[in-house]
């Protein structure tokens, strides 16, 4: 160990921040430095609470940390976090983040290709040797805690917050005295009703009766789902009659707040998969409801739109790497020109030959959609492609304790409303809207008033086949993009059309969001494979009933 | 003016009548069937292990062929199109004479396939993870049966490093490989003292893509205690499932998800970030470091961009049922050699006790009697990049059980296929 760094931590107290700034490792402006002097200060404080001789981060003890048994590297780094250091606290996170190697006698930290000792920070070389540290989830787990651990003490209430969120499922009773400790010196008020939480969960397991007693009806006031967890856990052991009783009256009314949460979340569900019905067959609305035309190849179409995200993405990686984030913005638009372009070379090309002849259009369409797979299959291969989702659009919102909307279903969800209104606004109030109405009404007597009917035809096809490239970009940020996209979409969005009524978007609407909501109630209570099943043997016994679907073409309609 | 338009087309019958005699006069090939799908839903998984045979032939042919004479693929496509297979191989075998055949992956397709090769007396092998209750004498599992997989990675979860998991969530596509692992779980876990409640067995359809509610209800399960999901969701759909999962914010350390189906090829189309940290068990990684793997892992780089594969020219990856493709050819190599002959009897005596350095790290053996071969099993953690991190492994290669002692009645069934001849 050198003397200098022993020295350092030998040093007064009192001057103990300015002397941590010294040469941390791995500075990356200004975010680490303000960490960096939080943890000097966090440090500092540990030192005067604890007063214990710190031990600075060693080779050996870097070593140990990072490669061996489990249970050694636990004990080894439990050794470490005792006595903390800002040099072990980073090393502990780049072990979190697989930023370590590991030779024959010592560990590297890894940062940009570029090796660095641990211990002292300067940069070393990187034998061809060294073998990436290989941490498993419970060696993840632990690192986590231990940081958390060092964090509760911080100054700072954000570096807290994240300290409590990450020892929310804490109940290991080593950790006891810390939280107490963290308890006494918490000021904020919410945040020292969470940690209360934690030291109840963790009394729930303690000999002593009374305590236990106390954690559990203090318990009874929690919201979180993991509170349940401990409950049942604690309850299969008890043999306490009494505190058997609080135990049983706590989980009771744990179970009933977390109801509210679980139901919401159902529906939630419900409706996404409804938003996402309705994306698919808002455009087969235009080009089956509408205009008549049993187009198999729309799920192809839909394809094609998700391929154009995957372009996109590509483009913003290799041209605009800065702004990747916004790629799907981007490909928006691009999936709708692209799918829209294809529609109308097929519309020019095929359909408008077989206008009146479902059946020829039917097979022709079908052929089209193995040629575009087919085509798609060689240019881009048979293998799905990766579309990732943008930052922005991972992870959730957490509503409730156990209520969590992942970003790219409400995005999805709002992003159908928005298309929706866009459809409904140009079908019902713009001049091509009026034209395609009157075309697809009584086509003789629109012809009559002068209007191009054959041209109408087209754009009302390509609309119909740009939303069902829309649908594709939706769809490629939460499920599969390949050469089959199209067929696994193609038979639900039929379904919506026909059920909502041929001819009706507000039909569509109902259709696709209550199949959706429908499909989701059945999926809890019977399983996937029997929900499926029980919502087509729904759709056979509803179009018996009502071969016109929900909603009925009233009037006289010429055809 | 007739007289020589009519001289020209003779001759030019001539001429073709001639090339089309070229292949026939080349007596000297020994013919080797490929039956993978190369369009439909599988071709995602089984186009690859069509260019591993063509790589291993042309390989085998580099260094002078099989017996003095070179090997010829005759490639079909069934299609995904699981009586198209059954029809393919009489085609092949009758018609076109293979010796051997390499083909089939899901186990739909191989029932299929059975009757005919029994009949005509054919050679197949078969190289991916099944779900066992099966031994023929014309086939050769060169994947891997339950007890090489699904039971270590079970194991695994139960242990200390494992996460001590004391729930069990069993997710599956519906179909016979899933449901019958799954009862076989069942038993391992009851014969561990895990109670039928502390196990949530679920199935999806095939193609299924809305994940919300399973992993809603998985979330749920987990609240009763350390849960692990054991998956035998079929290729596609665990894009989907994976994306939820990490949407959901399950991660790895609270709920981990072991998976059979999911290799590097698999999660070539997904966004690994939120998946670090799940698992997997296979008897081979692309990140296993052995010598043999490097170079298998050369091979397969430098073919894919000699012949331009789709995928693979840029981003190379390897996987388990390729690496079982090429242990079975080159060993079934090694058998006509051993047994002088192409005969499929004489073959599949030879085949018994065969060795192979496998891309594994391991010396791969055919078991003498029950036609699997011995394999490690290795249990990986996903890493960012879409390779395995091997966190755990079995110290030597574990013999096969096709009829898993789980299953009851299984004890009474021969180790070894009916009605192989004594040579």
């Amino acid at each position: 160990m050198p003397a200098a760094r022993q020295s350092r931590f030998r040093g007064i107290p009192g001057l103990g921040s300015r002397m941590f700034r010294g040469p941390l490792l791995f500075q990356t402006p200004p975010a680490c430095a303000m960490l960096s002097s939080i943890f000097s200060r966090l440090i500092a404080c540990l030192l005067l609470c604890a007063a214990v001789q710190a031990h600075a981060l060693t080779v050996e003890a870097a070593r140990a940390m990072a490669s061996g048994d489990t249970d050694e590297r636990i004990a080894a780094l439990q050794q470490a976090i005792a006595t903390p250091d800002d040099a072990t606290l980073a090393f502990i996170r780049a072990m979190g983040e697989d930023a370590v190697k590991i030779t024959a006698d010592k560990a590297i930290v890894m940062k940009d290709d570029k090796g660095y000792d641990p211990v002292s920070g300067a940069e070393v070389p990187v034998p061809d040797d060294a073998e990436d540290i290989v941490n498993n989830n419970r060696m993840r787990g632990e690192f986590d805690a231990a940081l958390a651990s060092l964090q509760l003490l911080s100054p700072d209430v954000a570096q807290r917050r994240t300290a409590i969120d990450a020892l929310r499922e804490e109940t290991d009773e080593a950790r006891l005295p810390l939280i107490e400790k963290a308890l006494a010196a918490e000021k904020d008020v919410a945040l020292q009703a969470r940690l209360e939480a934690i030291r109840a969960r963790i009394l729930l397991a303690s000999s002593d009766a009374s305590q236990r007693l106390k954690a559990a009806q203090y318990l009874a006031t929690s919201g979180n789902p993991g509170t349940r967890t401990v409950l049942l856990e604690q309850l299969r052991n008890e043999q306490d009659p009494q505190v058997k009783a609080a135990i049983q009256a706590a989980l009771t009314a744990v179970e009933g707040r977390l109801q509210w949460g679980e139901k919401l979340a159902a529906l939630f569900t419900g409706i996404s998969l409804g938003s996402i019905l309705l994306l698919v067959a808002l455009g087969l609305a235009i080009t089956y409801g509408l205009m008549g035309v049993i187009n198999m190849a729309h799920g192809e179409l839909m394809m094609i739109g998700a391929y154009a995200t995957y372009v996109m993405q590509g483009v913003f990686q290799r041209y605009f790497p800065g702004a990747f984030d916004w790629y799907l913005v981007a490909a928006v638009p691009v999936a709708f020109m692209a799918s829209a372009l294809m529609g109308a070379v097929l519309e020019r090309s095929v359909i408008r030959f077989l206008y009146g002849r479902p059946l020829e259009t039917l097979l022709a369409t079908w052929g089209i959609s193995l040629m575009l797979q087919q085509l798609v299959r060689t240019v881009f291969g048979a293998q799905n492609v990766g579309v990732e989702n943008p930052a922005w659009m991972s992870g959730g919102v957490q509503l409730m304790e156990n209520l969590q909307l992942p970003w790219n279903r409400v995005i999805i969800v709002a992003f159908a409303l928005a298309v929706l209104a866009g459809v409904a606004f140009l079908i019902s109030k713009t001049r091509l809207g009026l034209f395609v109405r009157g075309v697809t009404q009584n086509r003789p007597i629109a012809s009559c008033m002068g209007v191009n009917t054959a041209r109408v035809d087209t754009y009302a096809f390509a609309l119909g086949s740009g939303i069902a490239g829309l649908a594709g970009c939706a769809l490629s940020q939460v499920g599969n993009v390949g050469p089959d996209l199209g067929q696994s979409y193609i038979v639900d969005s039929f379904m919506v059309v026909v059920l909502g009524g041929v001819g009706q978007l507000a039909g569509t609407v109902y259709a696709a969001l209550g199949l959706g909501v429908l499909n989701k109630f059945l999926e809890g209570w019977t399983g996937a494979v029997l929900a499926k099943i029980a919502v087509l043997v729904f759709i056979i016994i509803f179009i018996q009933k009502r071969p016109q679907g929900i909603f009925a073409v009233k009037g006289r309609t010429a055809d | 003016m007739q007289r020589r338009y009519s001289l020209k087309a003779l001759a030019a019958v001539a001429t073709l009548a001639g090339l089309s005699a070229l292949p026939a006069h080349a007596q000297d090939t020994i013919k080797v069937g490929i039956l993978h799908s190369l369009s439909g839903t599988m071709a995602i998984s089984e186009t690859v292990l069509k260019d591993t045979v063509l790589m291993a032939i042309d390989e085998i042919n580099a260094k002078g062929g099989v017996l003095g004479k070179k090997l010829e693929p005759v490639v079909v496509d069934p299609a995904s199109n699981w009586p198209l297979f059954a029809e393919k191989t009489k085609q092949l075998l009758g018609q076109d004479k293979v010796s051997v055949i390499f083909g089939c992956w899901t186990s739909v397709s191989r029932k299929s396939v059975l009757p005919v090769v029994e009949e005509m007396n054919g050679l197949l092998f078969y190289p991916v993870q099944y779900e066992g209750e099966e031994l023929s004498k014309n086939v050769f599992y060169t994947g891997a049966a339950p007890n090489q997989q699904a039971i270590p990675a079970v194991d695994y979860l139960m242990s200390k490093d494992g996460g001590s998991a004391k729930r069990w969530v069993l997710l599956g596509t519906d179909y016979v490989y899933p449901r019958t692992t799954n009862k076989i779980l069942r038993a391992y876990l009851k014969s561990k003292g895990v109670k039928d409640s502390d196990i949530d067995e679920k199935y999806t359809p095939f193609g299924h893509s809305d994940y919300q509610t399973i992993v809603a209800d998985i979330k749920k399960f987990s609240q009763g205690g350390k849960t692990a999901v054991v998956s035998t969701i079929n290729g596609d759909s665990n894009v989907p499932f994976y994306k939820e999962l990490g949407n959901a914010g399950l991660k790895a350390k609270d709920v981990p998800v072991v998976a059979f189906s999911v290799g590097e090829e698999e999660l070539r189309g997904v966004d690994t970030k939120p998946l670090v940290g799940h698992l997997a068990a296979w008897n081979y990684f692309q990140s296993i470091k052995s010598p043999a793997n490097t170079e298998f892992i050369k091979k397969w780089s430098d073919y894919a961009k000699a012949k331009g594969i789709a995928g693979h020219k840029d981003k190379p990856l390897t996987n388990d049922p390729m690496e079982a493709t090429y242990i079975g050819i080159n060993m079934w190599a090694q058998a006509v050699t051993k047994a002088k002959s192409t005969d499929t009897d004489k073959v599949i005596a030879a085949m018994a006790g065969q060795t192979f350095k496998a891309p594994s790290g391991i010396v791969s053996k055919m078991d003498e009697k029950n036609h699997h071969l011995h394999k490690s099993v290795f249990i990986g953690e996903i890493k960012a990049d879409g390779q395995f991190n091997v966190v755990w492994k079995t110290p030597g290669p574990v013999k096969a059980k096709p009829w898993s002692p789980y299953i009851e009645g299984n004890d009474k069934k021969k180790d070894e296929p009916d009605g192989k001849s004594k040579l």
